[in-house]
């Protein structure tokens, strides 16, 4: 019980605090909120349209002031108006629902897309303290564990509405994301042998050293093995990326809850708040899925000839400035990268039509699979004979 | 891991798992089975096998019970009617478990090591996954490589069961 005592333990509990606070509600979930909205412009923008341009915040509400403040591109105060929206509309249960598992599987399509993103090395130090709220050497496992539970919240919704269009939503859904689980883990396996290890960590660390797996250079030299290895990583990187867009029923993959065919899928029968926590755990998990894309190919919180937040590495004269400058600018490379990627998300899915069922399932199984089973003996190969 | 910590998942592993046997309802059974393996993956971690822990949430509780449920609720099996009391079958199992207990009592009473405390491991973070590979393929490759055979099989039977069906 000394462990409990010790000033050791007290500095972890509170740091560990303060990390998860940090990223869920000072960064997840704004981001969520600003991700809807990006999603709304971006559409608007691809279709010829607005978008929402006109909400902005209610300062007006202050005596004392009498315009709204409504910055830059107009409407940021969108998301706050939807939050509200959600909180104050009626929440229905029909009659027809089985009420423990029908208010049960928002919840579950909510925590595990949390619960993932502890896993995640968001930046390198700041002040002495390791920017990942749990830094286990199994992390990528943990990841796909964890998400792979989020699969029980789309299925309890869709079995307890007890009607048949979110059953069938339901049912599509752990197809899908059983078929595209193990794509997904099969073309991370090409990484994990690259760096040796299965923690994320460990997996960033590496690519501060020998460059980002997506763009070697960026150590400052290419040898043979690296150009070698591209191939194999950069396959891999289009499996992955195709596998999370599964995993996330993102459009193009987007059947459970294709409104052509199933009114609006698992959550038909759900409104107002409840509604929402789907909602939220479905950009969540985008959010942890870029994430996860940008620790295992892009580098992680590294930025070529940027110090690390300890003070290490980068540019020589760049080491005069203190070095906690140094661990905000990394946390801002990890979440700008985050960002780009969540703008890609949402121009691919403004532009492709959907899948057929049948299509997703063959893409997934006949191509897919293969292509990352392959690709494993390929860099297994490459690491051999260039050793 | 703090004892609290370990009655609390010890608990939570043994009730959900009485509760699969108790629900009559398929799809509350399945879904107490999930809780119990989540359960004995937080003991896991308890252990420092962090592994073995994500293993088991991954394939356990994230793959099997997915297909479990998923066929559940594709047969649409309804509630489970009450059965009358089987007396010999109750006996039977009776006599299983308490046979079972006995010999558990018996050889825990010969086993010596069990009684002393185990000196902690030497380093506080052990690369269970390194571990678990290198035994797997280097002590153990026979029984590994014969296993991977037996899935082989399992998985042409499969296909072939499954093509008759469709014809």
């Amino acid at each position: 019980m000394d462990f409990l005592t010790s000033s050791d333990f007290w500095f972890l509990s509170l740091t560990s605090l303060a990390k998860t606070i940090f990223l869920i509600f000072l960064v997840v979930l704004p981001m969520v909120s600003y991700t809807v909205y990006a999603e709304r412009r971006v559409s608007a923008l691809i279709q010829d349209r607005v978008g929402p341009n006109r909400t902005g915040f209610p300062t007006s509400l202050i005596p004392g002031f009498t315009k709204d403040f409504s910055p830059f591109l107009g409407g940021l105060g969108q998301p706050v108006a939807d939050a509200v929206k959600f909180l104050l509309k009626e929440d229905f249960v029909p009659g027809h629902v089985n009420k423990l598992y029908f208010w049960l599987a928002p919840c579950l399509a909510m925590m595990p897309a949390i619960v993932t993103l502890a896993a995640i090395p968001f930046g390198s130090e700041f002040l002495g303290v390791k920017m990942v709220v749990a830094d286990i050497n199994v992390g990528l496992l943990f990841m796909f564990a964890i998400s792979s539970v989020s699969v029980y919240g789309i299925v309890l919704a869709g079995w307890s509405s007890n009607s048949k269009y979110p059953f069938l939503g339901g049912i599509r859904s752990t197809s899908q994301m059983i078929s595209y689980e193990l794509c997904m883990g099969l073309s991370a396996v090409p990484v994990l042998l690259v760096c040796g290890s299965t923690g994320l960590s460990s997996i960033v660390n590496y690519q501060v050293r020998e460059g980002w797996l997506l763009a070697p250079f960026t150590n400052g030299g290419l040898s043979f093995r690296e150009i070698a290895l591209w191939v194999p990583i950069i396959i891999a990187f289009i499996t992955f990326t195709i596998s999370m867009f599964a995993e996330t029923n993102r459009l193009p993959f987007d059947l459970p809850e294709s409104e052509t065919e199933l009114v609006a899928g698992y959550h038909t029968e759900y409104s107002s708040m409840k509604f929402a926590l789907f909602f939220l755990g479905e950009y969540t998990a985008m959010i942890a899925g870029s994430a996860l894309i940008v620790v295992l190919f892009l580098g992680g919180w590294h930025l070529p000839f940027i110090p690390d937040g300890a003070g290490q590495g980068g540019l020589n004269f760049l080491h005069a400035i203190p070095s906690w400058i140094w661990g905000l600018v990394n946390i801002t490379a990890f979440f700008a990268k985050v960002a780009v990627l969540l703008l890609v998300f949402i121009w691919i899915r403004w532009t492709l039509p959907r899948f057929r069922y049948d299509q997703l399932m063959k893409l997934g199984w006949l191509y897919l699979f293969e292509i990352a089973l392959v690709n494993i003996f390929l860099t297994a190969g490459i690491l051999a004979f260039t050793k | 891991m703090s004892p609290i910590l370990f009655y609390l998942f010890a608990a939570m592993t043994l009730v959900f798992a009485v509760a699969v046997v108790a629900n009559r309802n398929p799809v509350a059974s399945a879904l107490s089975l999930v809780v119990s393996f989540l359960g004995l993956a937080a003991l896991f971690v308890g252990l420092d096998a962090y592994f073995i822990a994500v293993i088991q949430v991954l394939v356990y509780a994230g793959a099997v019970m997915v297909l479990f449920l998923f066929i559940i609720m594709l047969l649409n099996i309804q509630a489970e009617e009450r059965r009358k009391i089987n007396v010999p079958a109750y006996a039977a199992g009776g006599l299983v478990t308490v046979a079972f207990i006995a010999q558990l009592w018996f050889v825990l009473q010969k086993f010596e090591l069990g009684k002393t405390a185990f000196a902690p491991l030497a380093e506080k973070h052990v690369d269970d996954v390194r571990n678990v590979g290198n035994t797997l393929f280097s002590t153990h490759n026979l029984p590994f490589q014969v296993i991977g055979v037996l899935i082989l099989v399992a998985t042409i039977g499969v296909v072939v069961l499954s093509k008759r069906e469709l014809k």
